[in-house]
């Protein structure tokens, strides 16, 4: 996206009030993928969506984070914070045309800091069905910059979406979660880089016509690699399959030629053996011993295990990139402490803010009050003071306007420096309702 | 007693290997850039520390073994730094920097206090010329050394499919294989300079253009068998491991070189 992240963060939500934060949504751990299709929002439906909470009133902002494995709303309530969760749940179904109670137990609801950490963890790939996954940090990202777009968000959503890009951003680079692959097609293709570096130079082939080799081959172009040679049994399928990954179809009798040219075998082919140790052995020799990487994807395995000595070949079974995947699910698993950690220091600053910003909307709303008090005495005294001229009257109101300021200097400066959250937290709830600056009141 | 120099170099080199290490784990781009940036700024300061050593000798800094060593450090960490920015490959790092580590540390806190002063008629800037280049050639052939030592290992590890964490962060391959090539050209080039800067020396000092002497007959083979090693390694039944192979053993010649010969052989070169 080319619109850049908005950098003012600053400000206290209108009101001053506490800034309660909610999220309902549901993901792949608590709705199925036909659930999940359904609540699903494209770009303008969480467009419009978010146009119609606010219209409504049930949120003052609003961001709809939606991948295919969760939808969420993340808000800030409108006027009755109490009622948000279940108006948000009845937009939902009905914004989905769903009957009613549909979702019933598939969807989740957080409140402050546990949406807040929520956030958190979706955007560190900790909440993901793929361990440490790289997409969701641009999906969150994308949600956020839409709602924004739009003037969904204001100061708490900025504030909690930046914060959020921020954490997902340390924890791919401070920890290990995302380092190493995750699914055996990917493990296979950074092998290949690990083994030729920049695959565009290199050469593919592609032998059977199995789901899970084309599917390889599709990462394999992902990664720059331009050349791709197909060879099946049945050669319309495999001119079939040439075609759909760009590919040169060859036919199965010119193997052994084939296989002089390329880099990188991978085979899918059904029926067993297509690979021996003998063939091989010559396709090296033709090509003059230079590297060769054989993925050997069958079942039963397509390549003679002996082929695996032969000098510059590297031979890795369905097994072997399965055994990959799981050590690296160990290894990000591994890493998850170190991501809480991280989180639970980003959610502590997010306090720290939100504290500030509370202190900052008390101020003000106690500067407007005794304002407003201070102008009643003047407007009722002044008139009993006849005596007093122009000038007097003004000296009288510039002093009691210093006094006032002298007044709320000490606690304005204590509430800046306040460090201990919790503690002032409750007393900015007390100092709230010292001074009758609850909503209710005059 | 370590100057204030001495111990910049040494902060330089140890917090650019830090980092680089850090970055093998990370592999995060500023990191590695910091890395880099020490690294510079080691070989700056490393450029100072030498210049004033050799102020004070009136000489190259070779006539002592903390000298020499000093020297070379310094060119390694030159060579591996023009191959890092040449390849954009900064993960061999953790692997080189040790040695310059190690080297520098040795050259600043066991060389005896007081240096010793030349007093031969070896000085002037062809000497120098002669003296830094050759120099020079055996620091890019350590670099290829150890380059290919990394692809041997990473090369079993993916045969054997034993794959640890760390392999992901290395270089490719045949990243690794152009790596200890590069070295090895930068190393040949620059030997063969200083052999004909060392010929041209000869004549001057002793008025011929060759001595005999066992260090220049050990060079020329170093020279050989690097040739060999560059014209097979272009050859594809050679490319890969039979390659690194070579590398390393033509190294065990240089290391010859630099012991047996150096102490035990030459009449003159000692410590180069």
């Amino acid at each position: 996206m080319a619109a850049t992240i908005p950098s003012s963060t600053h400000g206290a939500p209108a009101g001053g009030g506490p800034m309660r934060i909610v999220l309902i949504g549901a993901n792949h751990r608590t709705a199925p993928v036909e659930l999940r299709e359904r609540v699903a929002f494209s770009a303008e439906n969480a467009r419009r969506a978010a146009q119609e909470l606010r219209a409504r009133g049930v949120v003052g902002e609003v961001v709809v984070v939606s991948t295919c494995n969760r939808s969420e709303l993340y808000g800030v309530p409108g006027e009755n914070p109490e009622c948000a969760d279940a108006a948000l749940e009845d937009f939902i179904t009905s914004f989905h045309g769903l009957p009613p109670g549909s979702l019933n137990g598939s969807l989740y609801h957080h409140h402050d800091h546990d949406a807040v950490r929520h956030l958190f963890r979706v955007a560190s790939g900790l909440d993901s069905m793929l361990l440490g996954e790289a997409e969701i940090l641009g999906q969150v990202r994308q949600a956020y910059m839409l709602a924004f777009e739009n003037g969904a968000t204001g100061p708490v959503l900025n504030r909690l979406f930046q914060s959020a890009l921020e954490v997902g951003k340390r924890v791919r680079t401070e920890t290990q979660i995302g380092a190493r692959p995750m699914s055996a097609a990917f493990a296979a293709v950074k092998l290949a880089e690990q083994i030729f570096g920049r695959l565009r130079d290199h050469r593919g082939l592609i032998l059977g016509a199995g789901a899970m080799g084309e599917q390889l081959v599709e990462h394999l172009r992902d990664r720059g690699m331009n050349s791709i040679y197909v060879a099946n049994r049945s050669r319309e399928r495999g001119e079939e399959l040439a075609r759909r990954v760009s590919g040169e179809a060859f036919a199965w009798d010119d193997l052994p030629h084939a296989l002089e040219l390329p880099d990188i075998v991978v085979t899918c082919a059904a029926g067993g053996q297509v690979l021996s140790r003998s063939l091989m052995e010559r396709a090296m020799q033709s090509r003059g011993d230079r590297a060769m990487f054989v993925i050997d994807l069958g079942v039963p395995r397509n390549v003679e295990a002996s082929v695996a000595d032969l000098y510059n070949v590297y031979l890795y079974t369905m097994d072997n990139l399965a055994d990959i995947v799981k050590q690296n699910r160990h290894a990000r698993e591994k890493e998850i402490p170190r991501a809480e950690a991280l989180i639970s220091e980003q959610l502590e600053k997010f306090k720290v803010w939100q504290a500030s910003a509370r202190s900052v909307a008390l101020l003000a709303e106690l500067r407007d009050k005794l304002q407003h008090n201070r102008e009643e005495f003047l407007r009722k005294h002044m008139d009993e003071m006849e005596h007093l001229t122009p000038e007097d009257r003004e000296r009288v109101a510039r002093l009691t306007a210093e006094l006032l300021d002298s007044i709320l200097e000490l606690p304005a400066s204590r509430l800046r420096e306040e460090k201990e959250l919790r503690r002032k937290l409750e007393e900015i709830e007390a100092v709230r309702h010292l001074f009758g600056l609850e909503k209710n009141q005059p | 007693m370590t100057s204030f120099l001495d111990n910049l170099v040494l902060a330089f080199y140890v917090a650019s290997l830090g980092l680089h290490i850090w970055y093998l784990y990370t592999d995060s781009r500023f990191i590695g850039r910091l890395g880099t940036f020490c690294l510079a700024g080691g070989v700056v300061s490393h450029y100072f520390a030498l210049l004033s050593r050799a102020h004070a000798m009136n000489s190259v800094p070779y006539q002592d073994f903390y000298g020499s060593l000093s020297l070379f450090a310094w060119l390694l960490a030159v060579t591996y730094l023009g191959i890092e920015r040449f390849h954009r490959q900064r993960s061999v790092a953790p692997f080189v920097l040790p040695f310059v580590v190690a080297f520098v540390a040795i050259s600043t806190f066991l060389a005896p206090e007081t240096a010793a002063v030349a007093h031969t008629k070896a000085h002037g800037p062809l000497f120098a010329l002669h003296v830094t280049i050759t120099i020079l050639g055996y620091a890019a052939f350590a670099l290829s050394f150890v380059v290919s030592l990394l692809y041997l290992a990473q090369n079993r590890w993916l045969r054997d499919r034993r794959l640890g964490s760390v392999i992901w962060r290395f270089p490719a391959l045949e990243v690794l294989e152009r790596m200890s090539r590069s070295s090895v050209i930068v190393g040949v080039a620059a030997l063969s300079i200083g052999m004909v800067l060392g010929f041209v020396w000869a004549h001057r000092l002793l008025g011929q253009y060759v001595t005999g002497d066992p260090k220049e007959i050990i060079s020329l083979v170093v020279l050989l068998v690097y040739a060999i090693y560059l014209r097979l390694s272009r050859q594809t039944a050679w490319r890969g491991a039979r390659a690194c192979r070579l590398c390393v053993a033509s190294f065990f010649v240089v290391i010859f070189s630099y012991t047996v010969v150096n102490f035990y052989l030459s009449s003159y070169h000692r410590f180069f």
